[in-house]
């Protein structure tokens, strides 16, 4: 008599729990697919198919003009100049932001992950503490503060800002990093003879690009997607794409344009999806390093 | 001369008292190795040497100057770590070449005192490729070449080969030997592992709780031990103890319910005197079979369980409801529940005050 | 040549000052900002801070506004909704991700890819898919179904569920990445006894991996309330706070009266209300955190 295997056989495709597994994935997946479908397909129709049509439907005569028109000539309530001037802003804003931001954090990590001085933890306490705290109980003081050091409605404010914001989530990333690295390592750099910063550019910085990466995409995707320190700290001509996109979308003049204003949707999340879609696993070991070891 | 002085050193954290008021001379050239539990505060000793942590108390010399609050850099030490340590971006002779280059060495030198260190370590072969690429052996070997390069007087050696498995281990036990006996520095070796203490070490300081229990040779450790506490640590399995009393008369004995072990030929620290005490016999000090008759003490155990090592055998016996074990050689053979006649000489035993459990 | 015992506070001076910008940062905007905030929250500021202070009078006058009412309310309904929403969903989508399926990476990449996008983009994406004229409303009338209504925007009752829809979709990638992570530390062992004991397998969830992940719930519920505090963009990009005043939420109230209506006093009022908050929901996690580290 054979020996056959008795009960059901394990991991089959089609057993009914997992079409149900699969069913709900599926159906969550297409919920979450719907807005990004309907921006695309919105962008690329004439304003008489939106007028007449579905908002589902795809595109009968696919057009680029508005997104020609959403980048170089809609207008934000005052000028037409299109999402351009909002997005070289942006620009501007975050290639600063990040790289200072960053450039500060990774140093507050190192100190306090190898370097404790008396108060260091108490410091780091608050810091973290400070980042619960509603940005509205701290925004006049700090637009006092900007305003007395003379760089309120400019570039360096939203700046100042944006180091300020991060760097109690970007502190704890690096911190929670550099206190994973062996502790002999930086012993051994000690009785080498290397300091404060010869441990740190020498030894730590080069071990630890997985957490820059990390830090770039959190601060990229952070500061582009900031509209409340761009529309009180940056000053109106500074102004960051998300204002300007809403005051575009928003403003209520004139007839609206929606294929236009999803095509300046479109534009102004495309940065933040692109690194989110290059990144991959280092966005989510971002977000969950910042939360689950916290 | 003294190559290192330690002197009243006290550690704490927070109320956690680590290092108690600790004194330590140690030689020039001498091999000292730090053993105790985990959490006995000897690689807390060696950090303290090193300079990686501040001291709360105490003062430590290096070959007569006060280092107490000095750089680790500026000490005169070479240290080797457990997890190697070894900067991992760097390759094998920018790891060597590192604590040079950040002294300032010419480079013309830095390349001679490498080429020496990695002769003598036989890792010239090595020296282009990365950490990453080396055997946990070779990793070592790097570590130990880190501190070779920087021609210092003092080797600190913080469990080194703890990661290495056992026979590599020993392999590179013998090399430090090896590197001792050719270099001639002071170096000082931290390990939990008896072995290592016993084989490397030319005086062996056991610590407990912050402070050091006895300080002496091997072969004094082993056979002398001050107190119960270093009579367990030291040996495999550790001694047994029979609690019961000294008495003195006509003859010195130790008696407990049933067992009566004359002394005759014990060296006792000062005059025996009557009271508590606790006998300590090293199972390998045991003998069996013919040996038996001519040991001064004799008696029968119930034999519980037989573990057959190989070369010896480790048999659990019962020596009047005490727990006893014993040592034997491998070709012997027992059964459990069987009467066996066994035998020992009280001279080499260890008696322990059952109150201070101080050697007497 | 012996080394004195130097100074601890001239001790590793080079980290130190390293250590000034989060010095600063923490003592003069953590501390100093929220303190200055809670101060002049008493005073009787109009356009710019004074220092006449008139004690509770702010407060008085905010609860007694039907916006600020309205926006606590509103922020209560939303955040209770979405926390509770986003939690059970969140986790039953990383449950359902753990089973081993195929295609994961897809699926995560298209839950979580809302949450890389501004709140400006959501807002108004959604403000377009729910707009009454051309929208999901018109798409199913479209279809036959003539009197079918789905106008939440424009719905003083209804819009607060516009901003949950909005709120939901990009958030809950976020969760279900946290809870994907959490399960994912869980002992692989804790799954073979289970199995071994014949437990089902939703029977583990519930009584073995849900309270095995306390401290991943605790810390998302957290990070998810802190966020809903200051929930202001989604408000500005999808309904501005409208219907009227149907869709105001506190952070939007304090920056329209910091900014807009230069009534600052209310402004700091409004805001020393949502720090207690904050403080009334962290406190307790401080302390549950801080006790399971004294237990070792």
């Amino acid at each position: 008599m054979a020996i056959e295997p008795r009960g059901t056989r394990p991991g089959r495709m089609l057993d009914p729990t997992r079409i149900m597994i699969y069913g709900v994935l599926i159906v969550a997946a297409v919920y979450y697919l719907l807005p990004l479908y309907v921006m695309i397909v919105t962008s690329m129709k004439g304003m008489p198919e939106i007028r007449l049509g579905n908002i589902f439907s795809p595109p009968v005569e696919v057009t680029f003009e508005p997104w020609v028109k959403a980048w170089d000539t809609a207008c934000t309530g005052l000028y037409c100049e299109g999402l351009k001037v909002g997005f070289w802003n942006s620009v501007q804003i975050l290639i600063p932001s990040v790289i200072i931001s960053i450039m500060v954090a990774s140093v507050n990590g190192y100190a306090l992950a190898n370097w404790r001085f008396r108060g260091s933890e108490v410091f780091f306490t608050i810091l973290i503490f400070g980042s619960f705290i509603p940005y509205q109980v701290m925004l006049y003081p700090l637009v006092i503060l900007t305003r007395e050091l003379g760089i309120f409605g400019s570039l360096y404010a939203v700046i100042l800002i944006h180091t300020i914001f991060g760097m109690p989530i970007l502190t704890l990333l690096f911190r929670n990093y550099f206190a994973s690295l062996p502790q002999e390592l930086f012993k051994a750099g000690r009785v080498d003879g290397a300091g404060f910063w010869g441990i740190f550019l020498k030894i730590m910085v080069p071990m630890s690009l997985p957490i820059f990466v990390v830090a770039v995409i959190l601060q990229v995707t952070g500061i582009w997607n900031d509209f409340l320190f761009g529309v009180i700290f940056a000053g109106t001509k500074n102004f960051p794409m998300t204002v300007q996109l809403n005051n575009i979308v928003n403003s209520t003049q004139g007839v609206k344009e929606y294929n236009v204003n999803m095509a300046a949707t479109i534009l102004t999340g495309a940065v933040p999806l692109l690194i989110y879609f290059l990144s991959g696993k280092y966005f989510v070991r971002g977000i969950a390093a910042g939360a689950v070891k916290g | 001369m003294k190559s290192i002085e330690i002197k009243e050193l006290s550690l704490s954290f927070g109320e956690v008292k680590v290092l108690k008021q600790l004194d330590l001379d140690i030689g020039d050239g001498e091999f000292l190795v730090l053993l105790g539990a985990s959490g006995c505060g000897k690689s807390t000793l060696l950090n303290c040497i090193a300079g990686l942590l501040d001291v709360t108390d105490g003062q430590i010399f290096i070959k007569g100057k006060n280092v107490t609050w000095e750089e680790p850099k500026d000490r005169g030490i070479g240290m080797v770590f457990q997890s190697y340590a070894l900067y991992p971006q760097m390759t094998v002779e920018g790891n060597l070449s590192f604590g040079l280059k950040n002294q300032k060495v010419p480079k013309a030198e830095i390349a001679q005192r490498i080429e020496r260190a990695a002769a003598i370590l036989q890792i010239e072969p090595l020296l282009k490729r990365k950490p990453a690429e080396l055997s946990g052996g070779q990793r070592q070997r790097v570590a130990i070449g880190r501190a070779l390069v920087r021609d210092v007087d003092v080797f600190l050696f913080d469990e080194p080969l703890s990661n290495l498995d056992a026979k590599l281990r020993a392999e590179l036990r013998v090399e430090i030997k090896r590197l001792h006996q050719r270099l001639e520095n002071t170096m000082i070796y931290v390990t939990h592992d008896q072995i290592e203490a016993l084989t490397l070490a030319d005086r062996i300081a056991i610590m407990k709780e912050g402070s050091v229990q006895q300080l002496a040779d091997p072969h004094a450790i082993y056979n002398k031990p001050v107190n119960k506490y270093v009579a367990g640590f030291i040996g495999s399995p550790g001694m047994n103890f029979i609690e019961g009393a000294i008495e003195t008369g006509r003859k010195t004995t130790f008696q407990t319910d049933g067992i009566k072990i004359d002394l005759g030929n014990y060296e006792f620290a000062e005059e025996a005197k009557s009271g508590k005490a606790i006998f300590g016999i090293r199972p390998e000090h045991v003998v069996v079979g013919a040996e038996v008759a001519s040991q001064p003490y004799k008696t029968t155990v119930e034999v519980e369980v037989v573990e057959p090592m190989g070369s010896d055998t480790l048999v659990w016996s019962k020596l009047q409801n005490r727990e006893f074990r014993f040592r034997v050689d491998g070709q012997s053979d027992f059964e459990a529940g069987s009467k066996v006649k066994i035998g020992f000489d009280p001279l080499r035993a260890s008696i322990f005050d059952a109150a201070s459990e101080v050697r007497i | 040549m012996d080394s004195a015992r130097p100074n601890p506070y001239f001790r590793n001076l080079n980290a130190k000052a390293a250590a000034v910008p989060m010095v600063l940062t923490t003592l003069v905007v953590f501390v100093g900002c929220s303190i200055w905030t809670v101060v002049y929250s008493f005073s009787a500021s109009r356009a710019l801070p004074i220092n006449e202070f008139v004690g509770f009078a702010q407060y008085d006058r905010l609860f007694s506004t039907s916006r600020w009412t309205k926006s606590v309310e509103n922020i209560a309904v939303y955040g209770v909704t979405s926390l509770i929403f986003s939690l059970v969903v969140g986790f039953i989508l990383a449950a359902f991700m753990d089973q081993k399926i195929r295609f994961e990476n897809t699926f995560r990449t298209i839950y979580l890819y809302p949450f890389a996008l501004s709140f400006i983009v959501t807002g108004l994406v959604w403000q377009w898919i729910l707009n009454p004229t051309f929208g999901l409303q018109q798409v199913v009338r479209d279809l036959g179904w003539e009197s079918f209504t789905f106008d939440l925007i424009s719905g003083r009752d209804t819009v607060i569920y516009a901003l949950l829809i909005a709120g939901i979709w990009q958030g809950t990638g976020f969760v279900m990445a946290l809870m994907l992570a959490g399960l994912r530390g869980i002992d692989e062992d804790i799954w073979k006894a289970s199995r071994v004991d014949g437990i089902p397998v939703w029977k583990t969830y519930l009584f073995v991996v849900i309270p095995m992940m306390r401290g991943v719930f605790i810390t998302t519920l957290v990070i998810i309330a802190s966020g809903i505090v200051r929930l202001y963009d989604l408000v500005v990009a999808l309904t501005n706070g409208g219907p009227g005043i149907a869709s105001e939420v506190p952070a939007k109230y304090v920056y329209d009266f910091m900014f807009a209506r230069g009534n600052v006093g209310q402004a700091l009022a409004a805001s020393t209300v949502m720090l207690t908050t904050v403080l009334i929901i962290l406190i307790p996690w401080v302390y549950l955190e801080y006790g399971k580290k004294k237990q070792g």
